[in-house]
């Protein structure tokens, strides 16, 4: 009688867990998020969560990353480029209940640009008419910024310079709108789930720090009816080795990423399970021009034509990276920079020549050069290649430093570095996000560099209209930057991960955004 | 030991202060105004002295502060989320370091320089030899992979305090097993054994109910650095298994600089050893009469 109750129980519970075969899906998300307030937080791993919790104004296309009706239905923009009036949709809800006005992205825009909410993302307000200005102080009265409300439900933003890229800069976090009313109300302790009010797909369940985040479908959300998922948990998952293990118990949809190691191994799975896709990122060496040797531009350039980037990505990244040779990655926003880089060791012969011309022919009198990384594997290895490389062809000695990334930040702000690993991922589709990195004085320009001509370059492509004008003046300036080489370009990013194949609608793209509302997980045999 | 915690809290204030870097920064770089006014929101802008005592005045109230990295939680928040995990893991670990050591240095010592006795003290160097992060991932493979019994990671379910408190266990049962051997030997010779054994006791009932006690003793002597050390040291295994404890946190914070979050946990663990040497001194009387009429 017992073993058939407990039979009869076991297969109870197990009946009861295929029939509960739900959409509830598990991802791994890497580092835990630091907050979830969208205006102040800076991570990948947060605009994850973001981008399923909050709507933007223009959503994109999970394919084609086009623009697409998300809050707002419909859009204008007037002949100057300069000013857009957005039509809201009437029923659009907060989680609890009430209706996303315009007035909820004045309040959140203006909150990007007030430095009392500490956000380091206030730069992206500035294409915004008189953003900086309110930002730095020079204009205290908020009304002057262009955001208008004329009705509730219309939102007129009125820009600094016509600026082709705003739809899509519309999907950033940093310009998500939040409830005014829950932030004045709990101040720092907003985002707590029992606090947060968000407008998006999912609402927020639970936060467990360093254990679980859990979105719930939001019932409120107008679109909810197309939402598939129930439920989502975002799994904070820092080791890697632990990540592709929980992926393998079944534990995980999809991962966050893969350990290089297993790259290979995982490089042969005929079962679709294996990912890899390029992304929007270039990953680079930073020079330091303000001190010699390397404020010799021949030098600079000898250096960056030594490497043959092709062996690095077959032997030592392994994930089928592009080759860089250029710093924008080609198809950005349909931007394809001309190649001035080699990508394999041809022009070797060539950059012996330069380094004599600059001074040390065959590597004499040149005292080692350092390069720092931040410490990872994976930055080591590439760095002993380069290493390699330099000796092998130029008779360069080269010295590696590696430093614990606070550290390691702190020297290149500091120029206490000569060559520096670094990465750039776009923080929107369009080539101005990667080179205004090298504006003078610019807040990430790492290498001290500056060049006039490239300065009036870029100001100038944010005012020119036509989009074919804007691309050949953006050529133009990379080739003063792929002439002087303040930095070397040495691949553009791919991402590696793992998915399930039961998870649906769950397109690769180049700015890796899976907004969870378009995915569901199909049943399993 | 209040002026020994004033030195720590010293001591760690302003070391974590010394290492190059800040809370606040990050790889696009912060803009100065934003910069300035986090530092006056955390005032990390006053001289160092004032920061110091306006610390000391907050802590003598228990507030630990808040987070610079999580705006939305104070230290004593994060630190009351993660501690009793922490705890549990360690207390776990303990149980069955205990349970496996103890057997397995009864069982050696009940037939010295036999199999019963090469067997479990093989297995103890294996234990003493082999570091949590190959311990871990073995017991992941052959018991969450291949045989798929238990879970991997995560910390939700009974399942999953299995194979971490295990893994972490068994580096302690090993060391414990062969202290349990050692002492219970040593105990073996003394006279008052002998007049059990010469009353006509078996050796398993002598063991058990008069030697057990005396051959704790260096035992329960390791047991309370073991203790406080299982609780802090825990961070290889709560990273390879996803445990939200305070080892993860501590280390997070220390590269975050997230300063108040280090301080708090600091002075935790300190407290924490504290305490339970405090409390093995009391096991200590209890368990030797010797001690106690002393």
């Amino acid at each position: 009688m017992l073993s058939f109750l407990l039979r009869a129980f076991f297969l109870a519970c197990f009946v009861t867990n295929i029939t509960l075969a739900t959409q509830v899906i598990n991802i791994g998300n890497g580092a835990e998020p630091r907050d979830l307030d969208p205006q102040t937080v800076t991570g990948v791993p947060e605009h994850h969560i973001l981008l399923n919790i909050f709507e933007p104004l223009v959503g994109k296309d999970p394919k084609t990353l086009e623009p697409i009706p998300a809050v707002a239905e419909s859009w204008k923009l007037s002949k100057d480029g300069k000013v857009y009036t957005f039509k809201l949709r009437t029923n659009a809800k907060w989680s609890n209940g009430q209706p996303v006005t315009a007035q909820d992205f004045i309040y959140a825009w203006t909150r990007l640009l007030t430095p009392a909410t500490g956000a380091e993302y206030a730069y992206q307000g500035y294409y915004i008419k008189n953003g900086k200005d309110f930002y730095s102080g020079k204009i205290k009265d908020r009304s002057q910024i262009g955001l208008k409300a004329p009705d509730p439900y219309t939102l007129e933003v009125t820009l600094e310079n016509p600026t082709p890229f705003f739809l899509s800069l519309l999907y950033h976090h940093s310009l998500y709108p939040v409830h005014e009313a829950t932030v004045q109300k709990h101040g720092q302790r907003w985002t707590r789930p029992e606090n947060i009010v968000t407008n998006g797909a999912f609402t927020v369940d639970k936060w467990e720090m360093n254990k679980i985040i859990r979105l719930k479908k939001n019932p409120h959300y107008w679109d909810k009816d197309k939402v598939a998922l129930t439920e989502v948990n975002f799994y904070p998952t820092e080791n890697l080795d632990t990540e592709e293990k929980m992926f393998r118990s079944k534990e995980l949809h999809v991962t966050n990423e893969i350990p290089l190691e297993k790259i290979p191994s995982w490089q042969k799975d005929k079962t679709g399970v294996y990912q890899q896709y390029p992304y929007l990122g270039v990953y680079y060496y930073w020079i330091n021009v303000t001190k010699p040797p390397l404020n010799n531009k021949l030098l600079r350039k000898a250096l960056a034509l030594a490497l043959d980037r092709e062996r690095i990505i077959k032997f030592v990244t392994r994930k089928g990276e592009m080759p860089a040779a250029a710093f924008t990655p080609p198809g950005t926003a349909g931007y394809f920079a001309k190649p001035r880089l080699p990508t394999d060791g041809r022009e070797i012969a060539r950059a012996k020549e330069l380094l004599a011309q600059a001074g040390y022919p065959d590597g004499k009198g040149l005292a080692p050069i350092e390069i720092l990384y931040n410490t990872h594997a994976g930055h080591k290895k590439i760095a002993e290649a380069i290493q390699q490389m330099w000796k092998q062809n130029l008779n360069v000695q080269v010295r590696l430093f590696n430093q614990e990334w606070k550290v390691y930040l702190d020297s290149q702000r500091t120029k206490n570095y000569q060559i520096a690993r670094a990465g750039w991922i776009g923080d929107y589709n369009d080539p101005n996000t990667f080179l205004d990195l090298f504006l003078t004085g610019g807040g990430n320009n790492n290498a001290g560099w500056s060049n006039k001509t490239y300065d009036d370059l870029i100001a100038q492509a944010a005012k020119e209209l036509n989009p074919k004008k804007r691309l050949e003046i953006f050529q133009q300036a990379e080739d003063i930057l792929l002439d002087e080489l303040p930095v070397i370009p040495i691949y553009i990013y791919t991402r590696a991960y793992l998915k399930d194949t039961s998870v649906m609608g769950w397109h690769p793209n180049i700015e890796d955004i899976h907004p969870l509302k378009f995915v569901s997980l199909s049943p399993k045999s | 030991m209040a002026p020994v915690f004033l030195v720590v809290v010293t001591v760690v204030f302003f070391m974590i202060r010394f290492a190059p870097g800040g809370p606040f920064d990050s790889e696009k770089q912060v803009p100065p105004q934003i910069l300035e006014n986090l530092n006056a929101k955390y005032h990390l802008n006053e001289p160092l002295w004032k920061q110091y005592w306006r610390y000391l005045v907050a802590l003598s109230h228990l507030d630990l502060g808040p987070s610079f990295k999580h705006a939305n939680r104070t230290v004593n928040e994060i630190i009351a989320e993660a501690f009793p995990v922490s705890l549990e893991l360690g207390l776990l670990s303990l149980a069955w370091a205990l349970i496996i050591g103890i057997t397995a240095g009864g069982l050696a010592a009940l037939k010295p320089n036999s199999l019963l006795d090469y067997v479990p003290m093989s297995f103890s160097i294996f234990g003493i030899c082999l570091p949590t992060f190959v311990i871990g991932p073995l017991l992941v493979l052959v018991f969450g992979l291949w045989l798929e019994w238990f879970p991997v990671a995560g910390w939700t379910h009974w399942q999953h305090r299995l194979l971490p408190s295990l893994t972490l266990g068994f580096a302690y049962a090993a060391y414990i097993s062969r202290l349990t051997r050692g002492g219970l030997i040593e105990i073996s010779h003394q006279d008052f054994i002998r007049t059990a054994r010469a009353k006509g006791l078996s050796e398993p009932k002598i063991l058990v109910k008069h030697a057990l006690r005396g051959g704790m003793l260096p035992v329960v002597s390791f047991l309370g650095p073991a203790l406080a050390g299982i609780i802090s040291g825990a961070l290889v295994t709560e990273t390879i298994f996803n445990i939200p404890g305070l080892g993860r946190f501590f280390i997070q914070s220390a590269l975050n600089r997230d300063y108040t979050v280090v301080m708090g946990t600091a002075l935790l663990y300190f407290s924490l050893i504290f305490v339970c040497n405090f409390l093995v001194d009391i096991v200590y009387v209890i368990l030797d009469p010797r001690v106690r009429y002393e």
